[in-house]
């Protein structure tokens, strides 16, 4: 593989910083609110990046840094933001994230909550979570696996073994955590799902404004996550470095497991026979009629799907899965891009995609939308699969476009994109085969009204 | 709704007319751990020079700062589009440690190269002087050998509000300002200062003017080319919209270059209307030029008034709550809703100063919350206290508004309608109206004839 010296410069970005990820995980956690330790704008702008994907309100506060702030340190303003948010929240959490600015100055923000919780009396605070989240470092995926990871070190408390299964899923959508959490239960499986943002950035009408959102992983059962039998963490973002599994298995010997999104047949089976070899249960015949349906539906589009190249693009987990999925029904991923750091995705498509030096497949790592129109201009794909983000160069070079990542910004139902398991691949499978029916129709010089 | 009280450091910038006396406080940085809806001094420089359309932007900082403001505006344009690219210089752990000024350089002199703009503009984000980048001296090196203006705007985030963002952006302008020719400007010439262009709003304003017979020499920077900046001290007067951003641009450029400038707003009936006859008045050498606004005046409210009529039929006395950038706009607008019989019960912005605010206090109804920075406990509390049926704001508001099961109109810099202007006027008044009737919201839990007993609010 030839490597890539990182640019000098970055042409509409596919990706976010990591305090964008941070915020998102603090969201699943119940009776949380999150601070920003840093300036002002850094909280407005991913509220407004995150509140046009969610359509749902998200209160992030700032510890607003002044000048003074960045000369002599921001321990002041952020004790001063501690104080006003409980006063105002009264929240049970806290998760505080940093920015460049404060750790470009070199703020202790471990050492800060150290004096804060001295000074204020520890028995009348709420929990406090920090995490590192310098911008200049790694994509908002890995600021979401850092506070997913400080959360559960954090709060994790060795007490008796339970039975009980931690399933931390990454960077998926509500939808997505719904329909996890519908299939452990229906497998009766005890299990802590983090973080469960699927309440808090995806809920109904309130009548009144909340300030904390109902929903997320209760502290009690992120306390637990260290008792528990086993973690299974998807996506290849936790695979090397830190993650939340692989700190409970050497701090408590929780027995962590890796695997991809559970995108297409192949990969929800993979984690059906986990959840039955865990439960010793069999799998609930509702779900054998899904996967039936699937296959069936796989049998009937199959003409329409073979050969057929597609661009993918987005956080390296969404990618990886939807790659091997689309290479599961004989589509081409052709090309597979993605903001975050090089390292990882080729590697993996490598190993999960059989032949893959024969099939045409061009990976893109710590890649812009620049990179990728260009790769997109050269290969010709029928279909991109992607964020919002893609619509420029889906519009310029004439391409549909499936949006079905994080973020979606020019449609609504962000929060209900389905993608893991036979349902959520039904409806990305769906979506896709009609995409490229419906391309095939517009560029019919007669039109059809039957296939 | 929990009745949580206000904060101790927020409480003189919440005013209920009537009942309090005091002068609002305004223009102070928000309060630590308050979730303002306020974003940083890099967000002021970005929204008001994001329209010039011909030029290069390049944030030089970390990603975030570059990703956030990818294509944020509904500003279109005539003619190119590289200001609607996001470009970072993507700053890494090691240029943090090693100081990110030469990889600014190439990154800046590559783009150029590449796109070949007629200016760029070279934004420092928060931790740019604390790594001890020179940017002043990188676009001075760039200005000489690429031959366009590079210009930096000094935007780190923390030194300030977002009124100093404005305030950067205005000192970057008044480095183009003055630097052009202006033998072809025509005596009968103003320019458009804090006009963005929003979904074609420009060429609408454009357009009045020039069916008076009043040259636009310049919009900044609605549609902007950096050609017609350079020429903007060719003109006879400012025409300043968005006070809050461009007022100090055109004391700047009244001291300089002695043009005068007065204050307008292209929002609803009244004041748009004001706004022409106020140029008008001030060609008076020309008194066509006020006959001229009189038939264009006549023309476009008969073309609208009829409409305008039928919405106020049906929204006589429903309330809106807004809450906008500068309070400048949120006058304009009360006098629009009253134009539609609708009354206005909260009325605040990000970034009012205190003459504003005192304007607010004396055209705001007995009963009405005037509020500075507000978060969203403080909109969500008196939107939900005093009955309104609709919120009036930007993007991070609407959330708020429809949680609570209201209606909204997006007022704010991503707008893909026109609100400016005679038809901006209809189609500020078809969109409250087609919110505010809508008839999803009786499924709502505040209006739920079963008491929101069906489903777990």
């Amino acid at each position: 593989m030839k490597t890539r010296e990182a640019p000098v410069s970055v042409t509409n970005a596919c990706k976010l910083c990591s305090p964008l990820g941070a915020v998102l995980a603090f969201k699943g956690i119940e009776g949380a609110v999150c601070i920003l330790h840093g300036s002002q704008g850094c909280a407005t702008y991913i509220r407004r990046y995150m509140i046009s994907h969610y359509k749902e309100p998200l209160d992030v506060a700032s510890s607003s840094f002044s000048e003074d702030a960045a000369v002599f340190g921001g321990a002041a303003s952020l004790m001063q933001g501690l104080d006003n948010l409980i006063k105002q929240y009264r929240p049970a959490v806290i998760g505080i994230a940093t920015t460049c600015l404060s750790e470009t100055i070199g703020d202790d923000v471990g050492r800060i909550l150290q004096d804060y919780v001295k000074n204020r009396g520890a028995a009348k605070l709420p929990a406090l979570i920090n995490v590192s989240t310098p911008a200049y470092k790694g994509t908002h995926a890995d600021g979401f696996l850092a506070a997913a990871k400080s959360a559960v070190e954090a709060l994790a408390e060795k007490s008796e073994k339970e039975n009980t299964l931690n399933l931390f899923p990454g960077m998926v959508s509500p939808e997505d955590i719904r329909h996890l959490k519908e299939l452990l239960a229906d497998f009766g499986i005890e299990y802590t799902l983090f973080p469960d943002y699927s309440e808090t950035m995806d809920a109904g009408q309130w009548g009144g404004y909340k300030l904390i959102p109902p929903g997320g992983t209760p502290v009690k059962s992120l306390k637990n996550t260290a008792n528990a039998a086993l973690t299974i963490e998807f996506g290849i973002s936790a695979q090397n470095g830190d993650s939340p599994g692989k700190f409970l298995e050497e701090k408590f010997g929780v027995k962590n497991v890796n695997m991809p999104l559970p995108i297409g047949v192949k990969a929800t089976d993979n984690f059906i026979e986990k959840l039955e070899e865990i439960s010793g249960a069999t799998v609930p015949d509702k779900y054998l009629f899904e996967r039936g349906r699937l296959i069936d539906s796989y049998v009937d589009a199959h003409k329409y799907v073979f050969g057929v190249k597609a661009a993918v693009f987005g956080d390296e987990d969404m990618v990886a899965a939807m790659a091997v999925f689309l290479d599961e029904i004989g589509m081409v991923p052709s090309i597979c891009a993605s903001g975050a750091p090089a390292g990882k995705l080729e590697k993996y498509l490598r190993s999960a995609i059989t032949d893959f030096d024969g099939k045409g497949i061009t990976v893109l790592e710590d890649a812009d939308f620049e990179i990728i129109e260009g790769a997109v201009e050269k290969t010709s794909p029928a279909v991109m699969i992607g964020s919002s983000k893609g619509y420029k160069i889906s519009r310029k070079l004439d391409i549909p476009l499936i949006r079905c990542a994080f973020p979606v910004h020019d449609r609504i139902g962000g929060a209900r994109i389905a993608l893991a398991g036979y349902t959520g691949t039904q409806k990305i499978f769906d979506s896709i085969v009609n995409s490229l029916l419906e391309a095939r129709q517009d560029a019919s010089p007669v039109g059809f009204s039957y296939m | 709704m929990e009745n949580l009280k206000i904060l101790e450091d927020r409480k003189g910038q919440v005013f209920e007319k009537g009942k309090d006396k005091f002068d609002l406080l305004c223009g102070v940085k928000s309060a630590s751990g308050a979730v303002s809806q306020r974003a940083c001094v890099f967000c002021g420089s970005r929204v008001v020079l994001y329209p010039i359309t011909d030029a290069l932007h390049l944030v030089h900082g970390p990603i975030g700062c570059a990703a956030y403001t990818w294509d944020i505006r509904g500003s279109l344009s005539s003619g190119p589009s590289v200001n609607r690219m996001s470009f970072s210089t993507d700053l890494r752990e090691l240029d943090v440690v090693y100081g990110g000024a030469d990889k600014l350089y190439k990154a800046a002199s590559s783009l150029i190269d590449k796109h070949s703009p007629k200016a760029a503009f070279i934004y420092s984000t928060c931790i740019v002087g604390l790594i001890g980048d020179d940017v002043e001296s990188v676009c001075r090196k760039l200005t000489l050998e690429k031959g366009i203006p590079v210009i930096h705007v000094d935007s780190e985030g923390f030194k300030g509000t977002k009124k100093d963002g404005y305030r950067a952006a205005c000192e970057a302008l008044a480095k183009l300002v003055g630097t052009g020719d202006i033998s072809g400007v025509v005596p009968v010439s103003i320019n458009i200062l804090g006009e963005f262009n929003l979904a074609g709003e420009a060429w609408i304003i454009r357009d009045y003017y020039r069916r008076m017979g009043v040259n636009v020499n310049a919009v900044i920077t609605g549609d902007a080319r950096v050609e017609d900046i350079k020429r903007a001290h060719g003109a006879a007067l400012n025409v300043v919209q968005c006070s809050g951003s461009m007022t100090y641009l055109a004391k700047i450029m009244e001291e300089k270059y002695k043009i005068p400038y007065i204050r307008v707003s292209y929002f609803g009936l009244e004041d748009m209307t004001s706004a022409l006859y106020d140029v008008a008045a001030f060609f008076k050498d020309s008194p066509e030029i006020l006959e001229r606004a009189k038939t264009v005046v006549k023309g476009e409210v008969d073309a609208i008034m009829g409409e305008l009529l039928k919405y106020r039929n049906e929204l006589r006395g429903k309330k809106a709550a807004l809450y906008v950038g500068g309070a400048f706009k949120a006058f304009s607008l009360i006098k629009a809703l009253r134009v539609i019989g609708m009354d206005v019960v909260l009325a605040g912005s990000q970034t009012g100063n205190k003459e504003d605010y005192e304007d607010l206090k004396k055209i705001s109804d007995e009963g009405t919350i005037i509020i500075d920075d507000a978060n969203p406990q403080e909109l969500s509390r008196f939107i939900t206290e005093k009955k309104a049926d609709i919120l009036i704001g930007g993007v991070k508001e609407r959330p708020i508004a429809y949680k609570i099961g209201i209606g909204f109109c997006d007022h704010n810099h991503e707008r893909k309608t026109a609100l400016a202007g005679y038809e901006g006027m209809l189609n500020f008044a078809r969109e409250v109206y087609s919110s505010v009737m809508s008839p999803v919201w009786k499924f709502v839990p505040r209006n739920d004839a079963f008491g929101g007993k069906r489903g777990r609010p």
